[in-house]
């Protein structure tokens, strides 16, 4: 209501007496970029989930950045070492480095996530595009489909799944994809929906435009950012959810480093050597509130464009 | 009362706001809203406060019981009290203010009232928060609060929710809660604005004659000076955060100083009926066409309400038997309060909504069942202009791409020549050509309306359906916005169906005029008799309810 | 009402035959012999005669069409039968059901923690005027949705057992040993609650009939709880199907990590040597508490939101 009074930030631009309403004038494309930072600055938490987010990246594809050790070779003298300057996370039963195996571990745990969400995504957002937009029986069948899923706790979905599929990294990460394809259908759908109802829509279709240029050009376009949240936020569970399937040991057969399955092969030496579970599990933590954060800011974003 | 001390002698200020300033802190930095605001209210007044969204009147009003919304908060000045400032005491101490001694009206009804509560327990809670009365007098002091504000069958709304009672009866409920306490003042900001004008006429009566019989109070926050006119004693204009006027309402009407109350005057709608201005430019003769442009007959449209588990299919009649047409370059207005089936009635025309029985015939053609090409052909000659102007247009979109939009549907031209055409709409509508390359969020309303206008020109088509084309604008711009599309129909030979609410604007621009009431149109005239000699009972309500009018 | 009871009642049936559908569609389609699969798993390794795998495949009436193997199953699974675990032989009906008490123990002592302690966080940190710890109660329930549970629980653990020798680390015998998985079990629901519940709140507290509660001079806790929480309390209790689910599912890891007997560790020990019957019958177990949260909710929310029995009382003098 006040912001006719932010001052004189727009040029006059025309007989027009009234000031823009909106609360935060939107972009002029040169200013984006300190715009950008200036958002980025006033933000920490942010800036450092994605460093975190980047790190992790970073050491799935070049691990031989962070470590030159061998994440598979012990050296048996060495071993249940506590963390230290020799060993930044300490040394495991068989006297290798734990460091080098989170990082190497990064590699398998960040293609898990990526096939789960991308799975969960690409079937999800399919199915929630068709049912949104036909609409009718259509989209009932497809909503009921996607109703009984969510019924169905994520979890055990996915241990069905495993039992159906075998187990090993990728067929856990596709099981975890596919339980989660419910709530992004869900969410596509309603944003087709809402979109849908939005008015420039009509008035795209009133100036006679026909059904797939606007599908193509106004909904889909305007539907896709709340996904595009979801996704990420998607990224997190599906990092817990692999890594919990790995705990219970479905996933990656020892010795290949798996965060999930560093934390569990650590519960046996729970009294005598800490860092063994304590470790990974900060790491899956980090990663996982870094990506939630980021999530968020991504949420807060496309609200405001809304 | 004080004791008679002379003729001369002024009633005590009751509330007395000198050099208020009021900011909001946002992440780009902090607003000032409110900028040094002097206002007084004597005991028993009606003070107004007029001015158009932003100009801080609300903010002011709300900063007098310590209720800002958000991040708002007082950075100077005094509001003095019962003896104190409350700019200055503490929350506990405002406490016992709020409710007890100063009322708040608060401005949409349907959203004021707690959605689980029972009516009777939210009017009680005044009275058990002040401690005016016990858990077993309350509710009964509430029956007799409801009936006072009246609202029909007090003792049977009491137990009823929110949600069962219509948006008038909903203000007569917070009308009950603003007066429980018998404050000394009551903060009413634009109390009706949310409800239909033959409702608002009833709720306004209704605050004034309680208040006189109290020797109440009210501070009416309005953006309608009408309204103000009306019913204040005294007249505070405000505009961008100041006070640029304040005095009797007589002369602040009949010889306002400040040339921003003078452009506010002249662009009221609703006063600008109480004192005609120029008639709309003469239809052209109906010689130019032998045949109308767009008939409609016996147009019917029926919509099945949400279907229940096990209950009868019902449907509401939102258009029922409606037949009327529409010459070349006329304006046609449609008139009626929400759910009087125009907007409806135009999308039909539109072949928007399908029509379940009736004829359209466009241009000497039939469509009423065209489809595919032929449809399309309509579509190209028969455009619309939606109500708010921040929804119709795709927020991804820059304004150029919105403007050229229909040009790209319709293959006309190549990129070049669809651009210079934009450059050339842009610049009829008024605005600068640098807007072509902004985004719709980065301009106000009105601009934003002005785009909208030229998208509906961009093919040149024979019909623009206008939906409520200034309903969401502040006044002055409805005014420029008016002018703008009487001018573009001057120059082009436009003919446009325009749908509204509101009296006073169809008067300033329609040529003919029908007046819709439950889905059916109960009077169709010239728009001059209409206004001046209107048949219908239902008119002649809908006349009388134009605020503004008593001042005339 | 009754019309409205029968129409949930029709819903959650519908529902928890589709889940059935939906997990003889994985377990029993999907590429992989299903025989074969058991037989390897569990049974002995040693040796599998091809005439052993036929007889199992007659057993399982693996031998006849698709449809008609669904239909006896579903003719089964309708009187309560799921046919018999694969590796121990005992019916998977009678397995689940000695299981449950264990689960349902678990599970209710962790809804309850969840529900005190996320409301409690949801509360304070939307009703507190400090703003340092707003801050610090609003991100704890997003650090506990990022928390990996098992991890919890070994953490856990690890303190408290092993360092500190305060409660049990394993087993479920007496009250003791079931703090610790409870607590487990409870962080990211509880985590969960408490942001969708302070997230309402927030949005409720500027809802305009908050400031009319306000205008009327009430106080801020009375604001708070009486207008505020009532209304936000609404969307968080749809969720709790959703919540009851995950406990659930957490309750599989949970149970793991404590070597509590229990639902959870029948269906790992289930899923490691692919025992598809059990598997099966755990999916319809988990739906069916899904779906009567729901009809729990579904009786509930009209008793809590006044525009739903309208709804249904209108419906009931139409129809």
């Amino acid at each position: 209501m006040s912001q006719s009074l932010v001052g004189e930030v727009e040029p006059a631009t025309g007989p027009d007496p009234d000031r823009p309403r909106h609360p935060e004038p939107g972009v002029i494309r040169g200013a984006e970029a300190r715009r950008l930072v200036r958002f980025l600055l006033r933000r920490p938490g942010l800036v450092l989930s994605i460093l975190v987010v980047a790190l992790v990246v970073l050491a799935a594809f070049w691990p031989t950045l962070f470590t030159s050790r061998d994440p598979l070779l012990g050296v048996p003298v060495d071993r249940f070492q506590g963390p230290g300057a020799q060993h930044w996370f300490g040394t495991d039963e068989l006297g290798r480095d734990l460091y080098a195996r989170v990082v190497h571990g990064a590699a398998l745990s960040l293609k898990a996530t990526l096939i789960a969400v991308g799975v969960a995504f690409v079937v999800g957002g399919t199915i929630g595009l068709v049912a949104g937009f036909v609409g009718r029986w259509g989209e009932d069948v497809l909503m009921r489909i996607v109703d009984v899923l969510l019924a169905i706790p994520a979890l055990f979905l996915s241990l069905a799944l495993v039992t159906a599929l075998g187990f090993g990294t990728v067929k856990v990460a596709v099981a975890v994809g596919l339980a989660s394809v419910a709530s992004f259908a869900r969410v596509m759908r309603a944003e087709v929906l809402r979109v849908r109802q939005a008015v420039y829509v009509e008035a795209a279709r009133s100036t006679g435009a026909r059904w797939y240029s606007v599908l193509l050009r106004h909904v889909l376009p305007n539907a896709i950012g709340p996904v595009l949240v979801l996704a990420t936020l998607e990224l997190g569970i599906a990092v817990l959810a692999v890594s919990s399937l790995s705990f219970l040991g479905y996933g990656a057969p020892p010795p290949a480093p798996e965060w999930g399955t560093l934390i569990s092969t650590g519960r046996n030496y729970l009294a005598n050597a800490w860092w063994l579970s304590t470790l990974p599990g900060l790491t899956v933590a980090a990663t996982v509130l870094a990506t939630n954060r980021i999530a968020r800011a991504l949420d807060g974003e496309s609200a405001t464009q809304r | 009362m004080s004791m008679p001390s002379g003729p001369a002698a002024m009633p005590e200020n009751l509330l007395e706001i000198s050099d208020l300033a009021v900011s909001y802190r946002s992440r780009s930095g902090v607003v000032r809203a409110v900028d040094g605001v002097d206002l007084t209210v004597r005991a028993g007044e009606i003070v107004a406060v007029v001015g158009e969204s932003g100009s801080g009147k609300s903010t002011t009003a709300h900063a007098v019981i310590g209720l800002l919304p958000g991040s708002g908060q007082i950075d100077a000045g005094r509001i003095r009290f019962g003896g104190r400032d409350l700019a200055g005491v503490s929350e506990r101490e405002l406490r016992l203010v709020r409710g007890a001694q100063i009322g708040l009206i608060p401005q949409d009804p349907t959203v004021s009232l707690n959605p689980v509560q029972r009516i009777g327990d939210q009017v009680a809670e005044v009275l058990r928060v002040h401690g005016l009365a016990d858990r077993r007098s309350a509710p009964l002091d509430a029956v007799d609060l409801l009936e006072q504000a009246g609202l029909p069958d007090p003792a049977v709304r009491a137990r009823q929710y929110p949600h069962e009672l219509s948006g008038g009866m909903r203000q007569r409920v917070l009308i009950a809660v603003a007066i429980a306490a018998k404050p000394k003042l009551i903060i009413a900001d634009e109390p009706t604005s949310a409800l239909d004008v033959t409702v608002q006429r009833l709720i306004l009566d209704h605050i004034q004659s309680l208040t006189e019989a109290h020797d109440t109070a009210v501070l009416l926050v309005t953006h309608d000076l009408g309204i103000a006119a009306d019913r204040a004693q005294r007249i505070v204009v405000m505009s961008r955060g100041r006070v640029v006027e304040a005095g009797p309402a007589r002369q602040i009407l009949d010889q306002p100083s400040h040339p921003y109350t003078r452009q506010l005057l002249r662009s009221a709608p609703s006063l600008a009926v109480a004192r005609p201005t120029a008639p709309p430019r003469p239809a052209p003769g109906r010689a130019a066409a032998d045949r109308p442009l767009v008939t409609v007959e016996n147009l019917a449209k029926e919509f099945p309400l949400p279907r229940v588990a096990g209950a009868a299919a019902r449907s509401v009649r939102a258009v029922h038997d409606v037949s009327f047409s529409i010459n070349r370059g006329e304006t046609f207005a449609l008139v009626g309060e929400s759910g009087s089936g125009k907007s409806t009635t135009a999308r039909l025309v539109l072949r928007l909504v399908e029509p379940d029985a009736g004829r359209i015939v466009f241009d000497g053609k039939e469509i009423t069942r065209a489809r595919g090409e032929e449809l399309r052909r309509l579509r190209r000659r028969a455009q619309l202009i939606y109500q708010n102007p921040y929804a119709s247009l795709d927020p991804r979109f820059s304004i150029g791409e919105v403007i050229t939009e229909p040009l790209r549907v319709f293959r006309v031209g190549d990129r070049a020549s669809r651009r210079a055409r934009a450059r050339e709409l842009v610049e009829r509508v008024a605005l600068p050509a640098s807007v072509l390359d902004r985004r719709p969020a980065e301009l106000s309303g009105g601009q934003r309306q002005r785009v909208a206008i030229a998208r509906a020109l961009a093919l040149s088509p024979d019909l623009v359906v206008c939906d409520e084309p200034v309903s969401a604008l502040d006044v002055s711009v409805q005014a420029q916005v008016l002018e703008l599309l009487a001018e573009l129909q001057a120059a082009t030979g436009v003919a446009y169906l325009f749908i509204s609410h509101d009296l006073a604007v169809v008067r300033q621009i329609a040529h003919r005029v029908a007046v819709m009431q439950a889905g059916r149109i109960v009077e169709i005239g010239a728009t001059g008799e209409l206004f001046d000699r209107p048949n219908h009972a239902y008119t002649r309500d809908l006349l009388a309810a134009i605020p503004g009018g008593r001042y005339a | 009402m009754r019309r409205y009871l029968a129409g949930r009642l029709g819903q959650a049936v519908a529902v928890l035959w589709a889940a059935y559908t939906v997990s003889f569609l994985v377990l029993d389609l999907l590429p992989g012999d299903p025989v074969s699969a058991m037989a390897a798993g569990g049974l002995d390794q040693a040796a599998i005669e091809p005439a052993q795998i036929e007889a199992l495949r007659r057993e399982y009436g693996f031998d006849q069409p698709i449809l008609v193997q669904y239909l006896n199953y579903l003719g089964r699974a309708v009187r309560g039968d799921f046919g018999n675990s694969v590796a121990t032989g005992r019916p998977v009906t009678s397995t689940l059901a000695d299981a449950l008490p264990y689960t349902l123990q678990l599970t209710a002592a962790a809804l309850v923690l969840a529900v005190v302690l996320g409301g409690a966080v949801a509360l304070y940190a939307t009703y507190t005027a400090h703003r340092w710890l707003r801050q610090l109660l609003m991100s704890l329930p997003s650090l506990g949705v990022s928390l990996p549970t098992f991890w919890i629980g070994l953490m856990l653990v690890q303190l408290l057992s092993f360092r500190l020798r305060l409660l049990p680390a394993f087993g479920n015998e007496g009250a003791a040993s079931l703090i610790l998985p409870a607590v487990t079990l409870a962080v990211p629901t509880g985590a969960m609650l408490a942001q969708l519940l302070a997230k309402s709140l927030l949005t409720t507290l500027d809802e305009p009939y908050v400031q009319t509660a306000r205008a009327k001079g009430a106080g801020r806790t009375r604001v708070h709880l009486r207008h505020a929480l009532r209304n936000a309390a609404l969307p968080a209790f749809t969720m709790a199907g959703i919540l009851v689910g995950n406990l659930m599912a957490g309750s599989v890891v949970v149970e793991t990590v404590f070597s509590r007997n229990g639902v959870g560790r029948e269906t790992v020990s289930a899923v490691t040597v692919q025992d598809i019957p059990v598997v099966q019958g755990v999916i319809v177990f988990g739906a069916s508490t899904f779906v009567l949260a729901n009809l729990a909710v579904d009786l509930i929310y009209p008793l809590l939101d006044p525009r739903i029995v309208v709804a249904a009382a209108q419906q009931r003098s139409t129809g």
